[in-house]
């Protein structure tokens, strides 16, 4: 299984293969029903760097980013074709159980999505659910996860309470804390800010830049500013669910292959 | 000369009479919602008058009343055995209908592919919910009564009810159901969680309060059902309260016999049956509402 596959690479080899490729896309189709959602993607994501997927409405990036830990499956008229890597093993292979992928692939949402549970269950929710050994202190899994997510020293003292209590940044952030409790080796955020006002943007944007540094990150974003400032690679996606350029951001933003691209990214278009 | 401004400014419109329409139709609706609030008081205020005229010209005693079974002589007549027969209907009947109820439920809304004998059995469902009681009481006295030959026990008379709210308690488990945000399945099945998890640790907790006041709701409307257990053939006066494989007489069944009796006397009772009745039922409600305030923000 995807575990076992997995386990031996994913911890030792981190620091000595920085720019390893983690997922790469092939011929990547997906389908909702008759309507082709991605074109025949191809795409390699480097390790521990921020990947940004940008596009107008309706391009498909969000549906890229959903095939990547597989979350199309909940959605029944979805079908995928061709294959996606993930150190070298498909993962729409039928030996790999998605629930299993999804504890190496972690996500946080559009809309901050904190259960009406304690913050402390919120965020000790993934190391509950995947069974951790009794080795593992728990306390000091949600403090590091908290404190990684710039958001232990705002709950420290009310760890009790409800995540709901929260306001909307800080649940974005419970939400990232979440996602990184269990230690996933990439998280997939889907327009994470896009719901929260700009002090609580910048907040969730220094926090990625930081998540980086440990995780290899694929954030889909509207915000074509937000993709210049925290991005080392960028995908641009246009309508009909193509991949029309992706490369280093730097090079995207200031020297794009496409008009279209270009056209898009000065705004002219989309 | 300033009407000659205003009707620039505003045209000429004429609203009153547009206003009289709004006001009329408010004093239909008013009139119309304020009907069943008064047939209700009426009925309540008519009720608490029997039952204070059985206690100050008939003498009844209400600590005899609540401690004693039924007798033939209303003198010595208490509600105490029908009290119980209802309590353990009320048990029992929560016990099936919670755990098939709810069961479905889930099973529909959480696990069932979009398919159509899914559709089917939902829109089923809700039929099944306008049966009238007394059919289930038919079924019941068919199957478990005759059938079984179990002759006329408690037990069947908690058959018939369950068989009777489970619908009503299927219909609103997957109204609660649904309205558990997908975003909080998705956070979890997001996170590594698998289906099971997620139900068990995120939806059921989310949808609880919901679950329970639809099945109390549903209880009490158990509760003061007459037709399935005088189906079930329970039209007598039990002086002793029941177990659960006793033949037994419950609160509605008892006032429905008392009401029949020639003596006056035991109409009092009756009316005094029926305010603790309707101590049950508000209770209940009053459960049901409070569940609901308590929970219904923390979503």
């Amino acid at each position: 299984m995807i575990q076992t596959a997995t386990e031996t690479e994913s911890c030792d080899n981190r620091s000595t293969r920085p720019d390893e490729t983690v997922l790469r896309a092939s011929d990547l189709n997906v389908y909702y029903g008759d309507d082709r959602a991605l074109r025949s993607i191809d795409m390699a994501i480097p390790e521990r760097k921020v990947t940004a997927l940008i596009g107008p409405s309706g391009c498909g990036k969000s549906t890229f980013l959903r095939s990547i830990n597989r979350m199309n499956d909940l959605i029944d008229v979805a079908r995928v074709e061709g294959e996606l890597y993930f150190h070298g093993k498909n993962v729409y292979d039928d030996d790999v159980d998605p629930v299993a992928l999804r504890r190496k692939i972690g996500m946080v949402f559009q809309k901050p999505n904190p259960f009406p549970k304690s913050i402390f269950d919120n965020v000790a929710y993934g190391l509950e659910v995947q069974g951790t050994t009794d080795d593992v202190d728990i306390d000091e899994r949600v403090e590091r996860a908290l404190k990684n997510a710039a958001l232990w020293n705002e709950v420290e003292d009310r760890l009790d309470e409800s995540g709901l209590e929260l306001s909307g940044g800080q649940q974005q952030r419970l939400c990232i804390a979440r996602a990184i409790a269990p230690d996933p080796e990439v998280i997939l955020m889907d327009e994470p800010a896009s719901a929260l006002d700009p002090v609580a943007t910048s907040k969730v944007e220094d926090l990625i830049e930081e998540l980086a540094e440990e995780y290899t990150v694929v954030i889909v974003t509207h915000n074509m500013q937000q993709a210049a400032r925290i991005s080392n690679k960028t995908a641009v996606f246009l309508t009909g669910g193509e991949l029309v350029e992706f490369g280093d951001t730097n090079e995207i933003f200031e020297n794009p292959d496409h008009d279209r691209v270009e056209d898009y990214i000065t705004g002219k278009f989309g | 000369m300033s009407t000659k401004i205003d009707d620039e400014l505003f045209g000429s419109a004429d609203l009153q009479w547009e206003k009289l329409k709004n006001k009329l139709f408010l004093g239909i609706c008013f009139t119309a919602s304020l009907f069943g609030v008064v047939v209700l008081v009426f009925l309540l205020a008519d009720v608490a008058y029997e039952a204070g005229i059985g206690i100050v010209e008939f003498d009844i005693n209400i600590g005899q009343f609540l401690t004693e079974g039924g007798r033939r002589d209303p003198e010595d007549a208490g509600f105490y055995a029908a009290i119980v027969a209802s309590v353990w209907l009320m048990a029992l009947t929560a016990v099936m209908a919670f755990v098939v109820g709810v069961g479905s439920a889930i099973y529909l809304e959480e696990y069932a592919p979009d398919t159509r004998i899914t559709r089917l059995i939902e829109a089923n469902l809700a039929n099944l919910a306008g049966v009238p009681s007394v059919v289930y009481g038919l079924l019941v006295l068919a199957a478990v009564v005759n059938g079984f030959g179990t002759g006329s026990i408690l037990l069947a008379g908690a058959i018939a009810l369950a068989l009777l709210i489970v619908p009503i308690i299927i219909v609103s488990t997957q109204e609660a159901l649904r309205a558990v945000p997908d975003g909080l399945r998705n956070g979890s099945y997001a996170t590594g969680a698998t289906q099971w998890q997620t139900i068990r640790q995120v939806v059921l907790p989310a949808a609880i309060p919901g679950i329970l006041t639809g099945t109390i709701l549903a209880l009490a409307r158990a509760i003061g059902e007459t037709a399935p257990l005088i189906m079930v053939g329970i039209l007598f006066t039990a002086r002793r309260p029941p177990g659960p494989l006793d033949s037994f007489s419950a609160m509605p069944s008892q006032i429905y016999v008392w009401a029949a009796q020639p003596q006056p006397h035991f109409h009092h009772l009756a009316a005094l049956g029926i305010v603790v009745l309707l101590a049950f039922m508000l209770t209940m409600n009053a459960v049901a509402v409070f569940l609901r305030n308590r929970y219904e923000r923390e979503l």
